[in-house]
């Protein structure tokens, strides 16, 4: 030992104690503070890792029909599980989703912006909590009450009250044709639109609250009414978040599936195109909810069904990463103001 | 003159204006008040002993419960609470603590999106993942996927009640000579305590009414189950069984399990009203 000791020079020996030190405190390192945030960065990274793995699976199992029909899978509009005359096209599925979705919009962003603004900006103050807080509740129900009570009430409510006149007095325009029977794509629409209100209103409302004061004061100093005020000072000022909100709005409508394939009727096939919206429907959610468990393991049918999810998955994440950066980006701009 | 029409003008729309935000505000109102409603009307009637503790009887005939199904509920919301809670709070901690680099954004972004997912999709995603790989429904894949939903809503409601935690205490116990993670799990967490309770909460409150990820992956059971590896059933599952079937008990007993059900995620949802309320009057104190 005291040979070999003779033989390192000063420097090398100085080398060795900093790096034994060095390693002695690493260890001591990695066993307290480092360990944990290795552990607890770990347990983050299985957010991405399940990102990651939902889409590269779900393609994979979407495979083998995406390489049989091709662009027709797309494009198709025969659905027939039946071996030998395999076909599946998810056309009808997709306008149907597109269909109810924009039916959730046009009748539930009007909706949850009125609610918005009345609680952000009109409401008394002693009733603007519990009203939120109730509001709030409609997102807490399940969506298969939502379904249950589509099918047994809010079906007859559109039926009585919307589809019949629209088929006695418009009849004769194409989209409004059909017997009013209550489980159609307008009521899948329309129970959507119900679903949505939470969602839009809650975030339009902090959008709005986060307006600044003097917004509103100057709109005010130069004459404006209440309304006035709003619109100039404070819609015009929240636009990019009301957005953002909207289409959090269109990624729920877009993806919910239980209460929608309660009352849409379940069409299959071309009979499946939205071409009137008193007509029963399917969106692609129903369609996987529907049908999964017929799928016979064998046949394509699955993968058609699981192609379908990835077309759905597709959508979802486009819509919501279009959200959260417009989200995002209002909320850097609090931060800056 | 003209400018005197033109104000009464602006005025009416004013009034108009604000009298349409109320009227939305009744709209919105209207079917949450008819969902609780019918939900207690209907399903009043169905509730009985029998029908909380024993199984469904023979389809088609009257009789038989959803006690199954609230087995069913129950070891699902406990076996993903199991695997979502610790994993989640867990991220929540490194997002509030050491999440301020571009890897804890990234991971925020696609916690956010992951949140959004329909909740089919990861239904899908764990049929190929564990349905298949087991090669049978079972409790446990169902438990995956809830676990799944649950996750992005736990990190997120972690994160945001660590981040309330004032830099102060965190500063006064690192003064004692505390490392960091002792710092972070034994005084800032517990510190943050009924935020990331009320987090937990409210996402069981959401898997409990789950139905659309449970079809790919328990699929359902008519009996008690004594495995994890075996199908399950669930009251969400059951209502929309339930709700297809022709005969009119069943309908009633659908409205009976959505009674059960919604109690269940309502209770949930007022108690963590009521418990973020002792947490603000607990932020004083702190």
């Amino acid at each position: 030992m005291q040979h070999n000791d003779a033989q390192l020079s000063l420097n090398q020996k100085k080398k060795f104690v900093t790096t034994f030190f060095f390693l002695q405190h690493l260890k001591r390192s990695i066993k307290g503070d480092n360990l944990f945030i290795v552990v607890t960065a770990a347990a983050s990274s299985s957010i991405i890792i399940i990102m990651a793995l939902m889409i590269f699976k779900i393609y994979d199992g979407a495979a083998p029909v995406f390489e049989r029909f091709g662009v027709n899978f797309l494009t198709g509009l025969e659905w027939n599980p039946v071996e030998g005359m395999e076909a599946y096209g998810a056309l009808p599925y997709l306008l149907g989703t597109i269909t109810t979705s924009a039916i959730a919009l046009v009748v539930g962003v009007p909706i949850s912006l009125g609610v918005a603004i009345f609680l952000a900006e009109i409401a008394p103050s002693s009733i603007r909590a519990p009203l939120s807080y109730i509001i709030e509740l409609l997102a807490a129900v399940p969506s298969v009450i939502y379904g249950l009570w589509g099918v047994f009430v809010f079906r007859f409510w559109v039926r009585d009250l919307i589809e019949k006149p629209l088929s006695t007095y418009l009849g004769f325009v194409p989209i409004f044709s059909g017997t009013p029977y209550g489980l159609s794509i307008l009521s899948g629409g329309l129970i959507l639109s119900i679903m949505i209100i939470p969602t839009v209103s809650a975030v339009c409302r902090e959008v709005l609250l986060s307006v600044p004061a003097t917004q509103r004061d100057a709109a005010y100093s130069l004459g404006a009414t209440r309304w006035e005020a709003i619109r100039i000072g404070v819609l015009s000022y929240a636009r990019a978040g009301i957005i953002g909100a909207i289409i959090l709005g269109l990624g729920r409508a877009v993806g919910e599936t239980m209460a929608v394939t309660m009352v849409i009727g379940n069409a299959i096939g071309p009979s499946a195109l939205p071409t009137s919206l008193l007509k029963a429907g399917q969106t692609m959610a129903s369609l996987i909810a529907n049908e999964f468990n017929e799928a016979d393991p064998v046949s394509l049918h699955p993968s058609a069904l699981i192609g379908v999810g990835f077309i759905l998955l597709l959508s979802a994440l486009l819509i919501n990463v279009a959200a959260q950066i417009l989200i995002y980006r209002v909320r850097m701009k609090g931060v800056v103001e | 003159m003209w400018s005197k029409t033109n104000y009464k003008i602006r005025k009416f729309k004013d009034r108009l204006i604000i009298s349409l935000t109320v009227l939305c505000v009744i709209l919105a109102i209207i079917p949450l008040t008819s969902i609780l409603i019918e939900v207690v009307v209907r399903g009043l009637p169905a509730i009985s002993i029998e029908f909380l503790t024993s199984p469904p009887g023979v389809i088609g005939q009257a009789g038989g419960g959803i006690a199954n199904a609230i087995q069913g509920t129950l070891i699902l919301i406990g076996l993903s609470s199991l695997i979502g809670v610790p994993l989640g709070v867990l991220a929540g901690v490194y997002l509030a603590e050491f999440g301020d680099n571009p890897f804890g954004r990234v991971i925020r972004f696609f916690n956010d999106v992951l949140m959004q997912m329909p909740s089919i999709v990861i239904g899908i995603f764990v049929y190929i993942l564990v349905v298949l790989a087991l090669g049978r429904f079972s409790s446990l894949a169902g438990a995956v996927a809830l676990s799944i939903i649950m996750l992005p809503i736990v990190v997120k409601t972690t994160e945001e009640s660590i981040r309330l935690v004032p830099n102060l205490i965190r500063e006064a116990a690192l003064g004692l000579g505390l490392r960091r993670w002792r710092v972070t799990l034994s005084i800032v967490v517990v510190a943050a305590k009924s935020g990331v309770i009320t987090g937990i909460m409210l996402a069981v409150a959401r898997i409990a009414g789950e139905t659309a990820p449970l079809i790919m992956t328990v699929l359902g059971n008519q009996w008690f189950v004594s495995s994890l590896f075996e199908p399950i059933d669930a009251i969400p599952l059951r209502i929309w069984r339930l709700a297809l079937l022709p005969y009119d008990y069943a309908h009633q007993q659908g409205w009976g399990a959505a009674l059960v059900l919604i109690t269940i995620v309502l209770v949930l949802n007022v108690a963590v009203k009521a418990l973020t309320r002792t947490k603000f009057s607990g932020r004083v104190r702190v």
